[in-house]
């Protein structure tokens, strides 16, 4: 079998020239790739998720999170405009910012006092002139050429991204025009945080982000629905994987003939099949808010976005690489500002399909850790990704790995190892 | 017997509950109409209502605990709850309101055993018929994260 080597040379993990169902294990545990990840991936031209705007409600309002591995500090300024910049001291290194969240009228580093704007430019050094005509900076000094990296900050329907890279292509044109309409179905109006909670995940964020794209494992590896017979047999589905390959949306929606041809059928059956129900049927009841009849919607953006709308359940989560075998996730639990009392407490009761303890998430916090673990010691073997074939296209149905296969075309695209499938010379 | 006492008592049967495997006990513990959620101190602080369980009713913790034993997929684990002296915040006839620390070690099927979650529980029981039976539990963690899933309850 030919295969190319990513870059730089020395890189260890092969991958296969010609096609996108197989994934190397190497990926998922090698020290060099993980360091290459975060500088040509996360700081190179990505989008990546930093917050909602609904966090940063006025001017001094701030939030510090991570691209990649790198902090970040998100600050709105008096000007309206939302500014990020790497939360890291011109001087030594240290953090600048320290909590979550904040407000804050400028920032200053605790280690030797100095400061930033919130725009992230270096304002003061703590006796930049000495103390009593001793020491200080060097006259040469210019505050202008220090200061930590400042990021491109876009914001699309209310959600903030990020990127340390000059040349990435606008937030629309990253994610497509499709893609961009399916957030916009869901953050269509203005979004209210309800909670907040951080998942610790056994393994390669790569993992977590292919399992968000994986339509194929939904029916078999999460049992909640079909136990209780919370299934309808009248849904239909599809994937759509935009051009890149790198965003996704899977979906599901009632389909109105299959609904009516089903409900026949199910008065035959429902005697037998009374030995599961719930006896609080009320977790699921919720309420009709969207006319396309779409009761599912899992959407990703690459690398490590996902925005979640399961019935009347909505969600962001943010996927952050801390290590080769450790992931952070990051769900933030929303309602729409205008919910009504009844309305928000449908949402709350039905979070209990989602996060750590989510009757239809929970396993999935534990299935990239079975990987992480069944793969030691098999770094020369692959995965494989055939179901649904080679592509990496949209299409009908969920029993396809085609949107995980277009993660790996998006990410080896990044990274310098693309794939030929014309079997030309690279 | 007297209030401390009596939630003392109720706290360790509802932990051995819990870590013997009894789960089908634990709903038992609770109101008809009652409030169950785990969340932790900075939702707490922020008044952000969401939790990662939420119940509003003694059903849908049977529920949960029927997802458990029958639907959801996760390693064998147990819990060893070590729960602190509860502070008693309000006494009245028919109600107590009172905090109580907890610390959870998790025990994996592999045998390892980890500190899983420390935080406080806010509760609020209901006395009837002289027995105690919570008519709010709020299990505030410490810690805003939680290692790869929580399935059984705290």
């Amino acid at each position: 079998m030919n295969t190319v080597t990513a870059q730089p040379a020395s890189q260890p993990v092969k991958w296969h020239d010609r096609s996108l169902t197989r994934v190397p294990y190497s990926a998922y545990t090698d020290p060099a790739l993980y360091a290459h990840e975060q500088q040509r991936l996360f700081q190179g031209p990505s989008w990546n998720y930093l917050c909602l705007e609904a966090e940063l409600t006025d001017a001094g309002s701030y939030r510090s999170t991570f691209i990649g591995e790198t902090p970040v500090v998100v600050v709105r300024d008096a000007d309206g405009e939302i500014y990020g910049f790497e939360n890291r001291c011109a001087h030594r290194g240290a953090l600048i910012v320290l909590d979550k969240c904040g407000h804050a009228e400028s920032f200053q580093c605790v280690y030797h006092a100095w400061s930033y704007n919130r725009q992230g430019d270096l304002t003061g050094v703590a006796f930049e002139q000495g103390v009593q005509g001793q020491g200080g900076m060097p006259k040469s000094f210019c505050k202008e050429e220090h200061g930590p990296r400042k990021l491109r900050i876009a914001s699309f329907c209310g959600l903030v991204f990020g990127s340390f890279d000059d040349d990435v292509p606008t937030i629309e044109e990253y994610l497509g025009e499709e893609i961009c309409e399916r957030i916009e179905r869901v953050l269509h109006k203005p979004v209210q945080v309800i909670g907040r909670f951080t998942q610790a995940l056994p393994n390669n964020w790569k993992l977590y982000v292919e399992n968000v794209k994986d339509s194929y494992h939904a029916s078999l590896l999460h049992l909640f629905f079909t136990t209780f017979e919370l299934n309808r047999l009248s849904q239909k589905g599809g994937v759509i994987v935009d051009a890149s390959g790198g965003n996704h949306v899977s979906y599901s929606m009632i389909d109105p003939q299959a609904e009516k041809d089903a409900s026949y059928k199910d008065q035959g059956l429902r005697s037998d099949t009374d030995r599961y129900r719930l006896k609080d049927p009320t977790l699921l009841q919720g309420f009709k808010e969207y006319d396309d009849g779409v009761t599912l919607q899992i959407l990703s953006v690459f690398p490590g976005f996902v925005l979640q709308q399961i019935q009347n359940c909505l969600a962001v989560r943010q996927v952050l690489p801390k290590g080769t075998d450790r992931t952070e996730l990051n769900w933030t639990y929303l309602g729409y500002a205008d919910d009504t009392p009844e309305q928000r407490q449908v949402r709350l009761k039905q979070s209990n399909l989602i996060g750590p303890a989510g009757f239809i998430s929970m396993e999935d916090g534990a299935v990239g850790g079975f990987v992480q673990r069944g793969i030691a010691g098999a770094a020369g073997q692959s995965a494989v990704l055939e179901m649904g074939g080679d592509s990496a296209e949209s299409s009908e149905g969920r029993a396809t790995e085609a949107s995980v296969r277009g993660f790996w075309k998006a990410y080896r695209k990044q990274m310098g190892t693309q794939i030929d499938l014309r079997g030309d010379a690279l | 017997m007297n209030d401390l006492l009596q939630v003392c008592e109720f706290n360790a049967a509802y932990a051995r509950t819990i870590d013997t495997d009894a789960l089908e006990q634990w709903p038992a513990f609770f109101a008809d109409d009652c409030h169950y959620r785990i969340t932790h101190v900075e939702n707490e602080r922020e008044g952000l209502p969401a939790g990662i369980v939420y119940a509003d009713s003694r059903a849908m913790l049977e529920d949960r605990v029927s997802a458990l034993r029958e639907a959801n997929i996760y390693e064998r684990q147990r819990y060893r709850h070590v729960l602190g002296m509860p502070v008693i915040t309000k006494a009245e006839a028919g109600a107590i309101e009172a905090e109580t620390p907890f610390i959870v070690a998790r025990i994996m099927a592999t045998g390892q055993t980890e500190l899983f979650a420390s935080g406080a529980y806010h509760d609020r029981f209901a006395r009837r018929d002289g027995r105690l039976r919570l008519a709010s539990r709020v299990a505030v963690c410490d810690s805003t994260a939680i290692d790869t899933l929580l399935a059984l309850p705290l």
